[in-house]
């Protein structure tokens, strides 16, 4: 009994705690609020929202309202954290490899790398890229053409734009292909399990990807253009470029900042992961005389995947969230346009707030629960 | 006399090989090195292209004919083994070396040779380098922000002092050695509080407030003097006994206006800013979030249920916000709050929810430590007759803590790397006093060197912090 209640009364006192301070909160919300004359609901969203928003991948204007603007948000948000964990991942990956290379000049370029960008913080870097470095560009009608087709100008990079004609039916040939090529490799690896053949699978899948894309636009209607982007005088000194893809500044600025420095981070856990296999592994997988790359492919990286990916997650979360210091260079992510504006023009900072919170918590905590589903699933079964 | 394969170098006409070798590498870096030292090309009748990719062939067929397996020769030896294994790795090499001879010259003529230092207003920056008379004249606004220049000997003065009673666990001898986990815990914190407060703030609030944390902080350094009979009569009687005789017999609040004790000038937190303002924030978070996050630890590893889901659901909810977000709400939604006629500090309120937000991963990376002790320390301690707060503060903490040096240290790194974010709440560290400083009419165009200067600043400080984390991480380490 005794026992009993020592461990229901510390229960109780935390929880009254928690609940006192909640309810004192709640209460004095409600008080300011009404004194203010403020109610709380969620009605706003559908109100009119009156504000433009410069970079949008849905169409959106003034007339549209508060939960299409948090739309636009969030997928300027997604938008960047999708460009930055690729980049990230690609140079995390090289950076991390590179640490561990024989090549003493190497190691120690990655080295310097990973020491230089993850020790500066993230916000300094951005304002870097976009205050200082992009601000160097020169303007658009001074702009020299990157290989004819793509200009870098102080107002973004502009690029080619696609104009597709059946795109459809090349996206059917892609995805016909994904199909043919899974079933091709498990044929293949039925086939060396029972015979002990090895079929060219890479060579077979490289031709399949080109050559039946190929077919759909000699034979399939498949048409694709290039609308290149022309330079457009608006004024006596303003030129802006029509056609083709524009991508603003600071859209680049972010990206560029979130990889660079996403990526030291990301090499660290390669490093650790590819340094985390026993050194017996590879020299057992090299006794039962499997060549370098199968060692690779077969016994290194199925391991060192097992070490890489969890916390190769966490820095993927970590860059979707660091994705919201683009609000200090005014690019229209969720935090500037819904928690920004927003909350400047409606004034409903608790909704508005706590909206925000939520979405990046979803985000979070979904992205977490599939890791850890992930993890089971490749967890080492121990008997 | 041996043949000679220039196809295949072999250990056979060594010599032959290796002059050549490095008559050609010696060739392909002297041509990168007038290239972009002295702006002439040695190879201006080659077409473009084949004049810029020249010195890598020549330096890559160097490489390739000096690379012959056991020469005896210990330096040609060490050079293969280290940048020359095979072809690859040569052509990186050569990438690398020519990267680095080619950035020499621009970065060196930006930061030294084409700077201008001198003067005091733009018209002295003639260079094409960099304007580092901008960071000189600017050079109090970044350090101590809006703060009157009258006053900043206190900043000075308390950060100074800090460091020196910082500093003290070094020259602790073994008599005291046992204290100065206690000293770094309470008071030290309390001090550099009240440093902070007196000094570096100042003004009215001094009185209002300074009482209490007086006789507080009296009554506990008295307490450890106190006989453990009456421990607990002390503690409840003495601290507010203090408190009202000091506030009504000794500091007579006629005695201030007398002009007897008159405290020092008020500055209001608004003006506080620049790089002081990033130590101050840093240090305050680092303090507050350290043991918030060990009994979230604790909490989330607790058989209590409740404990454990409030815990978990604390560490997670923080954890999965950005930071910035939580900013804003301490800013925008947390006055909405607190009652009306309560009034709190913007820096306080940034300073809590920094704290709150950093002590979620500091929980995490302690939990860590926790899960990797093995459970017969559990088991020793409890068979010892410890119960649970014993066993945790002499047995578990110590070895837990020990483990998680290196988590932690990161924690507090990321930590000091968020603090410039306050600037979205209107706080200007240094960071923001940059941004500040770049808008000034007079002073346009020099957002490069300001952000160059800060990006020195932070990574000596980071840099430092993670060596000295691993020094800590080896001077800790026991084998198990």
């Amino acid at each position: 009994m005794n026992a009993k209640i020592k461990k229901i009364i510390p229960q109780l006192i935390t929880l009254s705690i928690v609940i006192l301070i909640f309810g004192f909160f709640a209460f004095n919300a409600q008080v300011n609020m009404e004194n203010r004359g403020i109610e709380f609901g969620f009605g706003f969203l559908s109100q009119e929202s009156s504000f433009d928003v410069q970079f949008s991948l849905i169409e959106y204007d003034g007339s549209h309202s508060y939960a299409r603007a948090y739309l636009v948000g969030l997928l300027n948000t997604l938008l960047v954290a999708f460009i930055g964990i690729i980049f990230s991942t690609i140079l995390g990956v090289i950076i991390g490899i590179a640490r561990l290379s024989s090549n003493y000049l190497i190691e120690r370029t990655a080295a310097w790398y990973v020491e230089f960008f993850r020790n500066i913080p993230l916000l300094l870097q951005i304002f870097f890229w976009y205050f200082a470095a992009l601000r160097a560009l020169p303007l658009p009608q001074d702009s020299e053409p990157i290989m004819g087709v793509f200009f870098l100008t102080i107002k973004g990079l502009f690029i080619p734009s696609f104009i597709w004609q059946n795109l459809n039916i090349f996206i059917y040939s892609i995805i016909a292909v994904l199909i043919s090529i899974i079933v091709i490799r498990t044929y293949a690896r039925k086939l060396q399990e029972n015979q002990g053949k090895q079929l060219p699978v890479l060579f077979i899948s490289l031709g399949l990807i080109i050559i039946l894309p190929l077919l759909t636009f000699l034979f399939g209607g498949v048409s694709l253009k290039f609308q290149i982007p022309v330079l457009k005088q608006l004024a006596a000194t303003s030129f802006i470029y029509e056609g083709g893809l524009g991508i603003p500044p600071e859209l680049i600025a972010l990206t560029l900042a979130l990889s660079l420095y996403t990526a030291t981070f990301i090499a660290e856990c390669v490093r650790a992961g590819i340094q985390g296999i026993s050194k017996g592994q590879k020299e057992a997988a090299a006794s039962i005389g499997l060549k370098p790359n199968q060692i690779l492919k077969l016994v290194v990286m199925p391991q060192a995947l097992r070490i890489i990916i969890p916390p190769t997650t966490n820095q993927y979360l970590n860059l979707t969230k660091n994705s919201s210091l683009a609000a200090a260079i005014a690019y229209p992510d969720i935090v500037l346009i819904f928690a920004g504006t927003a909350l400047m023009q409606t004034g409903r900072a608790i909704e508005i707030v706590s909206i925000t919170m939520l979405t990046y918590l979803s985000i979070s905590l979904s992205i977490s629960a599939l890791m850890n589903w992930y993890n089971k699933s490749i967890a080492i079964k121990e008997k | 006399m041996n043949k000679l394969y220039l196809s295949k170098p072999n250990i056979n006409n060594l010599y032959i090989y290796i002059y050549t070798g490095f008559f050609l590498i010696f060739i392909s870096i002297l041509d990168v090195v007038f290239n972009s030292f002295f702006e002439i090309n040695l190879t201006t009748f080659l077409p473009t292209t084949l004049s810029f990719t020249l010195p890598l062939i020549i330096g890559f067929l160097g490489l390739y004919l000096v690379r012959i397996e056991f020469t005896g020769i210990k330096y040609l030896d060490q050079l293969n083994k280290n940048i020359n294994t095979n072809n690859f790795n040569a052509l990186l090499t050569l990438i690398i070396i020519f990267a680095i001879i080619k950035t020499i010259p621009p970065s060196l003529s930006w930061f030294i040779l084409d700077a201008n230092i001198s003067g005091d207003s733009k018209e002295a920056c003639t260079g094409t380098g960099a304007c580092w008379t901008y960071i000189k004249i600017w050079i109090r606004r970044f350090i101590y922000g809006m703060y009157p220049n009258a006053e900043q000997w206190r900043i000075n003065l308390s950060f100074i002092a800090l460091l020196a009673l910082g500093s003290v666990g070094y020259f602790a001898t073994d008599k005291f050695k046992k204290y100065l986990t206690l000293y770094y815990v309470v008071i030290y914190p309390f001090i550099a509080f009240l440093f902070i407060f007196f000094f570096i703030s100042g003004g009215p609030i001094f009185f209002e407030f300074s009482y209490g944390m007086i006789a507080f902080g009296l009554s506990i350094i008295i307490g450890f003097f106190v006989p453990k009979k009456i421990k607990l009569w002390y503690f409840l009687l003495v601290p507010i006994l203090l408190y009202i005789s000091l506030k009504y017999f000794f500091f007579y609040e006629e005695t201030i206006d007398l002009g007897k004790l008159s405290g020092l000038n008020w500055v209001e937190t608004g003006a506080w800013g620049g790089l002081s303002l990033t130590f101050i924030v840093s240090f305050f978070c680092l303090i507050f979030c350290f043991p918030v996050g060990m009994f979230l630890a604790l909490g989330r590893r607790s058989e209590l249920l409740l404990i454990r889901y409030i815990s978990i659901g604390f560490i997670e909810f923080w954890r999965g916000v950005p930071l910035i977000t939580v900013l804003f709400m301490s800013s925008v939604m947390f006055p909405m709050f607190l009652p009306e006629d309560f009034f709190m500090d913007k820096l306080v309120r940034v300073i809590i929810a920094i704290s709150l937000f950093e002590a979620a991963y500091v929980a995490e990376v302690i939990r860590g430590g926790l899960q990797a002790l093995p459970r017969g320390q559990y088991d020793a301690a409890k068979s010892l007759g410890m119960g649970y707060w014993k066993m945790h503060i002499f047995v578990i903490l110590p070895q837990a803590l020990k483990l998680v040096i290196p988590g932690i240290a990161n924690t507090f790194l990321a930590l000091v790397k968020d603090t410039p974010l306050i600037l979205v709440v209107g706080l200007l560290e240094i960071v923001g006093m940059l941004n500040m400083a770049k808008t000034n009419p007079e002073w346009l165009g020099f957002s490069m060197e300001g952000y160059v200067f800060a990006a020195i600043i932070f990574w000596i400080i980071c840099y430092a912090m993670s060596k000295y984390s691993y020094n800590l991480e080896l001077k800790y380490k026991t084998d198990r």
